[in-house]
């Protein structure tokens, strides 16, 4: 065991890396999403209606809009309103409207969405809830770009899953390969211990608290390692000009519980896989 | 020693051979071990002394024939069984196989470790043992700081500690110096008294002629009458 220090040390800093990589990608998801959402608590569903919609109706209307999943209220925007605000955008060009002997504008809805409900299917659903209206013959949620955005966002998510699962298996064939040296430099003593009428899981055991310390070790590091680098980034954002921006927070402690966690199920497992090759005779 | 009555065999070997590839190493052994007997096995080097050993501990399969011991019939005993079957016998090498690594206390009571025993108990066992054989100011010595002599007393302890039916010894004194052997002679002939059976393999004339026990004479992995 004593000669084994370089092994061990260099088989703790591996996973320590891995789980540093992988942690540090979590902790920028958590942060990114965090803004995100609060993005899109700007996000609006613009409801057009038809022009043969009569004002009486705008109560019942609107009520059943309010009844919709996740909404959380309605504004009601006429298009005398939507005239007026048009003209004060366009305050230049005043001239255009004079001509107009009719507004052409429809009427419309202006809906805001619960922040918690907001993810972009949820906006996508409630539009077309709200499109099936008789009454209503056009909808806008304006922020595409949102739209496009989050759809990156699903799939840089998808290549933070594979990475997790790629430093998973980094981290277990790792410990694989250290246990497997242990067991053959510790070769004799084992067959010593047969010798003496040891079971397999008795000989089994002390490599097994081996492979699951080496992943704990090596989770923990790389979880401290993260909260330094974290530490120093953001005493720099709080001093500079974007602060107002960013709310950001380190990872909880239910994830750090489960990274450390699956750390040492990566250890289990590697032991694991080198035993089960090499303890039979 | 008399001759048993044939219930009393503690060890019955019927027909067996041992090949190594093409090669025999033992050639239709029957031979029958009686309880509480202390067994010479002796024989030029290359015999095959130190295969028949292997062979009653499952060191080796059998290649042929059949070996009961205490009524087990070997070629039964699944992979699973075969710790629990070994804790029947204490054995020692000639190279007393200790774990380097470990202290003479951690050696001897590895034993009683593997068996599940409390700590407790372990802790007073292995104490006896070592005054047993003269070494319990050694206990946190580590085996290769010691002699020859005091090493392969250790591995007396070893194969004592767990109150073996059975020791099987494989040229244990084979090299040592005639007053560490004879230490070791009386330490196997004190638990021989105290009803073990013992099977002792060596080819050391001096060994042999000064020994009461019964001697069987291997020559060519056969056994001579
Ligand atoms: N593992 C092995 N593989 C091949 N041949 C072996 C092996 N072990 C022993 N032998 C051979 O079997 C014969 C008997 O060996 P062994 O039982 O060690 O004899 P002894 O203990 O009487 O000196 C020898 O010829 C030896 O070379
Ligand atoms: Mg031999």
């Amino acid at each position: 065991m004593r000669n084994n220090k370089l092994l061990h040390i260099i088989t703790i800093v591996t996973i320590a890396l891995s789980i540093l990589i992988v942690s540090a990608f979590i902790l920028f998801f958590i942060n990114a999403s965090d803004v995100m959402s609060s993005w899109k608590k700007g996000v609006r569903i613009m409801a057009y209606l038809k022009n043969n919609t009569h004002e009486k109706e705008f109560p019942e209307l609107k009520n059943k809009i309010i009844d919709m999943y996740g909404v959380q209220d309605v504004t009601i925007v006429t298009k005398e309103e939507a005239m007026e605000s048009l003209k004060n955008q366009m305050s230049r060009q005043a001239s255009i409207f004079e001509n107009l002997r009719e507004n052409p504008l429809p009427d419309a809805f202006e809906v805001r969405m619960i922040a918690s409900t907001q993810n972009w299917e949820k906006i996508e659903d409630l539009a077309k809830n709200i499109e099936s209206l008789s009454a209503v013959s056009d909808v806008e949620y304006g922020q595409r770009w949102l739209g496009r955005f989050t759809s990156i966002f699903t799939l840089f998510r998808l290549a933070g899953y594979a990475m997790c699962v790629v430093f998973f298996m980094a981290s277990v064939f790792i410990v694989a390969n250290t246990i497997r040296l242990l067991f053959y430099s510790r070769h004799d003593e084992i067959e010593i211990m047969r010798l003496v009428g040891a079971t397999d899981n008795f000989i089994k055991a002390p490599f097994y608290i081996e492979g699951m310390l080496q992943g704990a070790f090596g989770g923990v590091a790389g979880i401290f390692i993260l909260f330094l680098i974290f530490a120093v980034i953001a005493a720099n954002i709080e001093q500079s000009s974007i602060a107002y921006m960013f709310d950001i927070r380190f990872l909880p402690m239910e994830v750090i519980t489960g990274v450390i966690f699956c750390s040492i199920i990566a250890g289990w497992l590697g032991c694991f896989l080198s035993l089960k090759q090499y303890v039979k005779n | 020693m008399t001759k048993k009555n044939s219930n009393d065999q503690i060890i019955r070997m019927f027909h067996v051979y041992k090949r190594y590839g093409a090669k025999a190493a033992l050639f239709d052994i029957t031979l029958d071990i009686y309880k509480n007997e202390f067994l010479l096995v002796t024989g030029p080097s290359g015999a095959g002394k130190s295969t028949l050993l292997k062979l009653l501990y499952l060191g080796e399969a059998t290649s042929e024939g059949q070996i009961l011991i205490d009524g087990m019939n070997l070629t039964r005993i699944t992979n699973n069984q075969i710790p629990y079957f070994r804790r029947m016998f204490g054995i020692i090498f000639q190279d007393y196989k200790l774990i380097p690594t470990k202290t003479v206390f951690e050696n001897i009571a590895l034993v009683l470790e593997a068996s599940g025993k409390k700590a407790s108990y372990i802790q007073k066992k292995v104490n006896s043992v070592l005054r047993t054989v003269g070494m319990e100011e050694k206990l946190n010595s580590y085996p290769p700081s010691l002699s020859g002599g005091e090493q392969q007393r250790i591995a007396v302890a070893r194969a004592i500690v767990g109150e073996p039916k059975i020791i099987l010894a494989d040229e244990p004194t084979g090299s040592l110096d005639s007053d560490s052997a004879n230490i070791i002679m009386n330490l196997l002939l004190d638990f021989h008294k105290r009803g073990a059976t013992i099977v002792l393999a060596t080819h050391d004339k001096e060994l042999i002629s000064n020994s009461n026990g019964r001697k069987i004479y291997l020559k060519q992995g056969q056994l001579q009458q």
